[in-house]
């Protein structure tokens, strides 16, 4: 139990506040019931998706400046493909956006390697790229979603044996974001791939000489964190109905969330588990904001500054735990 | 080197080319801007000429003062997105003050939210060390929100272009542009700053080496702090002229010349790690990229397509400098 809390002392404290914050809600508004619990699922899901597709390459050692202009290509390509078209040819644009993000993804990892070129400047050029390709495939936010894909993340998930009054509390939103997450994570983490991806992140010359080929890793971690921002992409469409070209503050939004869920910034620390409880806290921070009667405007600010103060303090902890002398 | 002096035969033409570029990249860029211009004077006959030069100037100005802060940034390694923000901060404040205020509080309420933005970037990166990039990215968010609350409060007292930044922005002495009064001192200055003062030494050294630079007794913190207000304020007076230049004040005023500023200091020769690069460059850069701008409006591609290619060119660029110093 002891071995459990440290290992896991990060993602428990987190996991204490954000049920300090559901019962502050509760105090601000005794009203806060599972309807607005699914609704606060539904907000998540975008982010959450955003957050771990930004954990894999964080924890591969990089950093993916893509991850928003990634989902708002995927977003409108899928929110225009379902405009005007039957229920049934969704069933043909899910896994065609989703092969798109994953290939995207891979082109990102795949330039690193070729070029040479840093993460940071390679995906600050794709990020670019994939915003102005958003863009030439919509202009304005528009096109639709199949009704049975909108239906996904509304409402909740009736589960057998379960009393009415907790199925209430299991709104299909996160139902949804367990699934996609755990069918691409668990088997992961569990694999020699996993190993690979924490192995270049924590020391990339220590994995080439032990044997893990590291170009094919990053190109695989930027793979899977382009198949979560179609994720993303697709989550948006189907929660709005519609896809829009500019991308959200989704890029800030999973950086602040992946060091406020114990991830190093520097690459090779934590896991997929605490990013996105810190999705939930901070979304939740922002209802309460909202519930506090607090204008949109200024919520936007202390959202802002809230996940400007946790990369700063994530940067500065990661200065501290560096040994003296070290260079940065 | 040496060794070239003593054989003699020359080096291989591709050899000498690279370092040829990487020793005097303005040479190459000159070229490359005539080229540009005699494509657009082949599509278009009869466009060049003196009205036309003058508008690329005007147009060039605002691109090239922030293109300056991107170069400075870029020296120490880092980088600065804020510019947009905080150019559309100033001057939406000039245009909404103008109204009720004398001119010089104007200015100095609009160029207040510039330089507390560039502290606080300068802060979080040199106190905190925070990725610049996320950084500045961070303070534009919080800056948008602040703008939008502020919108709110002088909504009923409408909006003006003063008289001088009309002048400044659009009028014209003898045929050249009035923007070039502002332009030419901000130039020498950063030039002159750049190359002549301790202070432009430091950054280069910053750059080049930080940890070598902070073991010589560099004091890090200050030399970044004072940087990034320096960027934040050039940014703000680049708002003041564009908004004489637009004449019509919005929220994403300036928005859409942050990636091509950055697109202008790489394609100059600075590098993107720091260290290496310079103001002339830049410049050129900036015209490079307003020449463009009009060639590709000309053959009728869309700000998406425009968007990819300025994506293109830094991933490019940059890894084609990277080549050249591994060369060396």
């Amino acid at each position: 139990m002891t071995r459990f809390l440290r290992r896991q002392g990060w993602v428990a404290g987190l996991f204490a506040l954000l049920v300090f914050l559901f019962v502050i809600t509760k105090l601000i508004q005794p009203g806060y019931g599972s309807g607005d619990f699914g609704s606060l699922a539904r907000a998540v899901l975008p982010y959450a998706f955003a957050v771990a597709a930004q954990t894999v390459v964080v924890i591969a050692g990089g950093i993916d400046l893509s991850v928003a202009a990634m989902m708002a290509l995927t977003s409108v390509t899928a929110a225009s493909m379902m405009n005007g078209a039957s229920e049934e040819y969704a069933f043909f644009v899910v896994p065609f956006v989703l092969a798109m993000g994953l290939v995207l993804g891979a082109l990102n990892g795949f330039l690193i390697v070729i070029t040479r070129v840093p993460d940071i400047v390679v995906t600050l050029a794709t990020l670019f790229v994939l915003q102005g390709a958003a863009l030439l495939v919509l202009d304005a936010p528009g096109g639709a979603a199949a009704e049975w894909l909108k239906a996904t993340v509304v409402g909740t998930m009736p589960i057998p044996y379960l009393p009415d009054w907790a199925d209430a509390w299991v709104p299909k939103a996160l139902v949804l974001l367990v699934v996609c997450l755990f069918i691409v994570w668990i088997p992961l983490r569990r694999s020699r791939l996993g190993l690979s991806i924490y192995a270049i992140g924590s020391n990339e010359l220590a994995a080439f000489r032990s044997g893990v080929p590291v170009a094919r890793t990053r190109i695989v971690a930027y793979a899977l964190s382009g198949l979560f921002g179609a994720l993303g992409g697709l989550s948006l469409t189907i929660s709005t109905g519609i896809g829009a070209p500019i991308p959200g503050p989704y890029l800030l939004a999973s950086v602040a969330a992946v060091v406020l869920g114990g991830v190093a910034l520097g690459g090779g620390k934590g896991g997929l588990l605490g990013p996105i409880i810190a999705v939930f806290v901070l979304r939740l921070v922002r209802t309460d904001l909202t519930l506090l009667a607090i204008d949109p405007n200024v919520t936007a600010i202390i959202e802002g500054a809230i996940m400007v103060a946790v990369v700063m303090f994530g940067a500065f902890i990661t200065i501290r735990g560096r040994p003296a002398g070290a260079t940065p | 080197m040496t060794n070239s002096a003593t054989l003699p035969q020359p080096a291989p033409f591709g050899r000498r080319l690279k370092r040829f570029m990487a020793d005097r990249p303005i040479i190459p860029l000159i070229i490359l801007l005539v080229i540009l211009v005699m494509i657009l004077q082949i599509l278009r006959p009869g466009i060049v000429n003196e009205r036309w030069i003058a508008n690329t100037a005007k147009f060039a100005i605002p691109l090239a003062i922030l293109a300056g802060c991107q170069t400075m940034t870029m020296l120490t390694g880092g980088i600065d997105l804020s510019v947009g923000t905080v150019a559309t901060m100033s001057a939406f404040i000039m245009a909404t003050q103008i109204v009720n205020q004398d001119p010089a509080v104007a200015c100095v309420l609009a160029m207040l939210p510039a330089l507390l933005i560039g502290l606080v970037n300068g802060i979080g990166v040199g106190v905190f060390r925070v990725h610049p990039l996320i950084m500045t990215l961070g303070t534009s968010l919080i800056g948008t929100g602040f703008l939008q609350v502020y919108q709110r409060t002088v909504i009923a007292s409408g909006a003006r272009i003063p008289d001088f930044l009309n002048w400044l922005g659009t009028g014209l002495t003898y045929g050249f542009p009035n923007a070039l009064f502002l332009f030419v001192p901000v130039a020498v200055l950063i030039v002159f700053t750049l190359n002549r003062t301790g202070f432009g030494r430091l950054l280069y050294a910053v750059g080049d080496n930080e940890h070598a630079a902070r073991l010589s007794g560099v004091r890090y913190w200050q030399v970044v702090t004072a940087l990034y207000v320096i960027s934040s304020l050039l940014a703000g007076i680049t708002g003041l002229l564009y908004i004489g230049l637009i004449k019509a004040p919005s929220l994403s005023l300036a928005e859409p010349l942050v990636l091509p500023s950055v697109a202008a200091a790489v394609i100059g020769g600075t590098s993107i790690f720091g260290g290496r690069g310079g103001y002339m460059g830049t410049i050129i850069g900036a015209l490079i990229l307003t020449v463009l701008t009009t060639l590709l409006t000309i053959l009728h591609m869309p700000e998406g397509g425009r968007r990819i290619l300025f994506g293109f060119i830094v991933l490019f660029v940059t890894a084609a400098y990277l080549r050249i110093i591994e060369d060396r």
